[in-house]
């Protein structure tokens, strides 16, 4: 396969945005006639002048997102082995239940009882994902995956504070995402570094020797961030708790280990789940994700209000009378959308499913590093990699000159979207991969066909690795020029 | 029903590739004491049509705003969203698609961003806008943490006819940022007078406010800018065709829940959260934000921009936390904005506040209820004094049909917040006063 696997069908014209197609006096929409008497606002809270909004009839609006569209590469063009992105097949059926008037069309503030079946989807779905993942309760208001980690930290603080000291740091590896420190600081915690050793793994003695009371607790994907299984966790857990902190569960790379482990099993307290990694919710672009939290029992007080209940008559209701709740994380009961679509996936797979999902996740990402690893060799030989591997582009580099990123927009050229590339950032020309479970042996060969063409071409014929893409519909852009000449609006 | 498309065969050669004989030996690192020994306790997987048959009988054991005539409000409205916007955000290659990395492949995404992002500043009068943050409340907390980034100013005024979940949802972001909103007394249901001390940052307002009333926005502002604050405004977007735009009213930042715009009233979420400031604070902006610029043959393109404010880049550092937005939702809103246009714009509002107006009259009609707040100006919502607790009103309400409102917590639960989109009708609203009377009687 080769030339870019998007490239925008049809006429050529109006390649510009929505406000160059605007004509004076052109127009989409249409209301009913207004049967009421009508009325003005006050004179000196009225709007003078009119927002200028692009004048454009329903057909420019078609064939312009059309084409958009048609310039953006999703999960169901192809192979999408974002690393940590965990971009995997979302199920249509996830889409359609979604769009159920009984789901899209309801209002958060209806009475209870007209809203049974929605509360009772969201008890359900909390009941299983705490099965998933070990813990006791879950919420499932925070929005993303980053609201989820700041949700389980206010969460964390709430707990140290009622023991007398919210205590003052975070540990955190530093091979984590860029939210954990993040988070930590807008929990009020300074982040503390652990450095991780040359297997790849957290420093356990390292670790040891860093903390102390003053630790409120640790950050930890497992699977870590770098594909690796921290196989000392118990020791890790046990460290933290022996100076009172607690142990938070990053769920980004709980794909890997579906119904294998839990960790609530490994000593973990609090745990978030990404529902666009692990359950397949479409990522639509950057959003929306969901965050649920999930925490052992000591911790369930301080998770936000309101919970979804049973009562005893069966029926299910909004608990808003939980005096040690950290609160309120969103406006209403988080992305309620999201989560129908996460439940369809969840008890389509059931427990039997979703273990096979972990499974061949790790067995695709095994399976392509074997394809690949000759030229792109693994950061950390020693470890079996779970359901993604880190590759590193520093042989290339070394002997050609050509980096991670050119291997990448080389890629494009070739038809694939490419690995993640730079992350994390303690790798050297990193090249994190993770084709996910939903992908087969035959794309996984052609793409680890593709990545080894063009570390091949390196050597051969580097401009066409400098000059890639040179298929697509723009090339590569000036990113520094963006940033410099700053145009954030027509 | 299962989505990994391995035949037996595959496994098998892909592990013998592996030098492997076991689906289980790829999991040998787990040490065996944390292994889960046993299945989940979740039911075994079933078939396509057995999920959504699940899932039609749980959504059907909700009333919809298609079958209770909707005249609830209180931060999410039925506006009506028009077949065209789903048709275009839903296309895969937007809904299936990552946070837009690789520029060349996401050009589709990042130029729909930018032109949200143009459009939410024509909308607001405010000079940028970021590609969108989670809700209308979780914007709020964002705002107020840029508003906090000026030293020596750590204390937040909120009034007190501000939507009371996002002033919850400023009191949990506080406990981490480090501070308490602190609530100064609307007077009558509106306006009021904070005390803007020297180490006040910001000063936020509802306008339209929680009870639907219009703010004394210029001059809550002018007390902010007197006493060297920030002047932060939550805005109604679908208000603007009718209302002075925050940047015209001198708020320094505004922010939204901008679900109205083209999104479903999905039981509160996916919703979108709309934040705009003046260009001196675009490095403070959180989240994403979209910019122009050219690629090395000198053609227009689009690219994340300021990423040095950003999470993945700055860490601890970053201006926040978010990472994961509410793209789709954005692209979403810059569809129905396009749909709207200008003269649109201005319709819908129009029609929004003639019939909430006409439902105003119509239900103080009814004996016992009355305006909560007599003479204050409205939009599209009002509150009313019911004779009756509110919560039993708008059930016995949903009997005949209607989603009455939402009770307020004010004049002892029998305060009733109506809200009246352009969707409602003359007939739908006649109808509400009939009911209601009955019920009161």
């Amino acid at each position: 396969m080769t030339g870019a696997p998007v490239r925008a069908q049809g006429p050529s014209i109006g390649t510009g945005t929505l406000k160059d197609l605007s004509r004076p006096g052109r127009r989409a929409s249409s209301f009913r006639a207004l049967d009421v008497p009508g009325t003005e606002v006050p004179e000196d809270l009225a709007r003078r002048g009119r927002a200028e909004l692009p004048e454009v009839a329903e057909r420019d609006l078609v064939t312009h997102f059309t084409r958009l569209s048609q310039l953006n590469y999703g999960v169901d063009t192809g192979v999408y082995p974002l690393g940590s992105c965990t971009m995997k097949y979302n199920p249509k059926v996830a889409e359609t239940a979604a769009s159920l008037p009984g789901f899209e069309r309801v209002h958060p503030l209806q009475p209870e009882r007209t809203v049974q079946g929605a509360l009772e989807l969201l008890w359900r779905l909390e009941r299983a994902l705490c099965e998933i993942t070990g813990m006791a309760r879950a919420t499932l208001q925070p929005p993303a995956g980053a609201c989820g980690e700041l949700t389980g930290l206010l969460t964390m603080r709430a707990h140290h504070t009622k023991a007398g000291n919210p205590r003052r740091r975070v540990a955190i590896p530093d091979s984590a995402h860029g939210t954990n420190p993040a988070s930590a600081r807008l929990a009020g915690y300074e982040a503390l570094r652990v450095p991780s050793d040359a297997r790849g793994l957290v420093d356990v003695s390292a670790l040891e020797r860093l903390i102390d009371e003053d630790v409120a607790g640790l950050m930890l994907t497992n699977p870590n961030t770098l594909g690796l299984f921290e196989e000392e966790i118990e020791r890790i857990t046990g460290a933290i708790h022996g100076v009172g902190g607690l142990v938070y569960y990053d769920g980004a790379n709980l794909n890997a280990i579906l119904g294998r482990c839990r960790p609530g099993d490994m000593g973990f307290d609090i745990v978030h789940i990404n529902t666009h990694k692990t359950f397949a919710t479409p990522h639509g672009g950057g959003g929306p994700g969901a965050g649920p939290v999930g925490v052992t029992e000591s911790l369930v007080p301080f998770l936000p209000s309101p919970m979804v209940e049973r009562s005893e008559d069966g029926t299910f209701r909004l608990d808003y009378d939980r005096p040690e709740s950290i609160g309120r994380m969103h406006g209403f009961y988080g992305n309620f959308g999201v989560l129908v679509r996460a439940y369809a996936y969840v008890f389509l797979h059931g427990a039997d499913g979703l273990k096979e999902v972990g499974e061949r996740a790790v067995l695709n990402a095994n399976y392509l590093a074997s394809l690949v690893k000759s030229v792109f060799p693994l950061e950390h030989p020693s470890g079996r990699p779970m359901h993604e591997f880190v590759s590193t582009a520093k042989p290339i580099r070394d002997a050609t000159g050509i980096r991670a990123m050119d291997i990448a927009k080389r890629v494009i050229d070739l038809g694939f979207h490419p690995s993640t590339v730079y992350f994390p950032l303690v790798v050297e020309e990193a090249m994190m991969v993770e084709p996910t479970e939903t992908e087969t042996k035959e794309t996984l060969e052609a793409l680890a066909a593709a990545m080894l063409q063009a570390a091949s071409e390196a050597e051969t014929d580097p401009d066409l690795l400098h000059e890639a893409p040179v298929t697509t519909p723009v090339r590569r852009l000036d990113e520094a020029r963006a940033a410099r000449h700053l145009k954030l609006r027509w | 029903m299962r989505f990994a498309p391995h035949t037996d065969g595959d496994v098998r050669e892909m592990l013998a590739a592996l030098g492997l004989q076991t689906l289980d030996q790829l999991f040998d690192q787990i040490p065996p004491s944390v292994r889960l020994n046993r299945p989940l306790d979740i039911p075994a997987g079933v078939s396509e049509m057995e999920i959504l048959a699940d899932l039609q009988a749980l959504a059907a054991r909700n009333r919809s705003a298609d079958d209770l005539v909707c005249f609830a409000g209180a931060g999410a409205y039925d506006h009506y969203v028009p077949s065209v916007v789903w048709a275009l955000a839903g296309r895969s290659e937007f809904y299936t698609s990552y946070t837009p990395y690789q520029a060349e492949l996401s050009q589709g995404v990042l130029q729909a961003l930018f032109e949200y992002q143009s459009m939410i500043c024509e909308l607001t009068g405010l000079e940028v806008s970021n590609a969108s943050l989670y809700d209308g409340a979780t914007a709020l907390a964002e705002a107020v943490n840029l508003a906090l980034s000026s030293p020596g100013r750590g204390r937040v005024l909120v009034s007190s006819a501000v939507d009371t979940r996002y002033v919850e949802t400023l009191r949990t972001y506080g406990r981490g940022a480090g501070y308490e909103p602190e609530l100064f007394e609307a007077e009558d249901g509106r306006g009021g007078k904070p005390e803007v001390a020297p180490d006040v940052a910001c000063v936020v307002v509802q306008h339209p406010n929680r009870y639907g009333n219009l703010e004394p926005a210029r001059e809550l502002f002018g007390a902010a800018h007197t006493g060297g604050a920030r002047a932060i405004q939550v805005f109604d977007p679908l208000s603007l065709g009718v209302l002075a735009p925050p940047g015209d009213l001198r708020a320094d930042i505004a922010v939204a829940e901008g679900h109205v715009l083209g999104n479903h009233l999905n039981f509160g979420g996916p919703y979108l959260g709309v934040i705009a400031t003046r260009l001196d604070d675009v490095r403070r902006l959180p989240g994403r934000i979209v910019g122009e610029t050219v690629d090395v043959d000198g053609k227009t393109g689009y690219v994340l921009t300021l990423q040095a404010r950003e999470q993945h880049i700055r860490r601890e550092k970053a201006t926040s936390n978010i990472c994961t937005n509410q793209t789709l939702m954005a692209i979403a809103a810059t569809v129905y904005l396009g749909w709207l246009g200008p003269e649109g714009l201005v319709e819908l509002g129009r029609q929004c506040a003639a019939k909430a107006s006409y439902a105003a009259e119509r239900l103080t009609e009814i004996p016992g209820v009355e305006p909560l707040f007599p003479g204050a100006p409205f939009f599209k919502e009002f509150a009313l004094r019911l004779p009756e607790p509110a919560a039993q009103v708008v059930d016995a309400l949903v009997d005949r049909g209607f989603l009455a409102g939402v009770p307020l917590p004010d004049a002892d639960g029998q305060a009733l917040l109506v809200a009246v989109t352009e969707r409602r009708t003359r007939a739908e609203i006649d109808a509400l006063a009939s009911a209601m009377r009955e019920v009161l009687s």
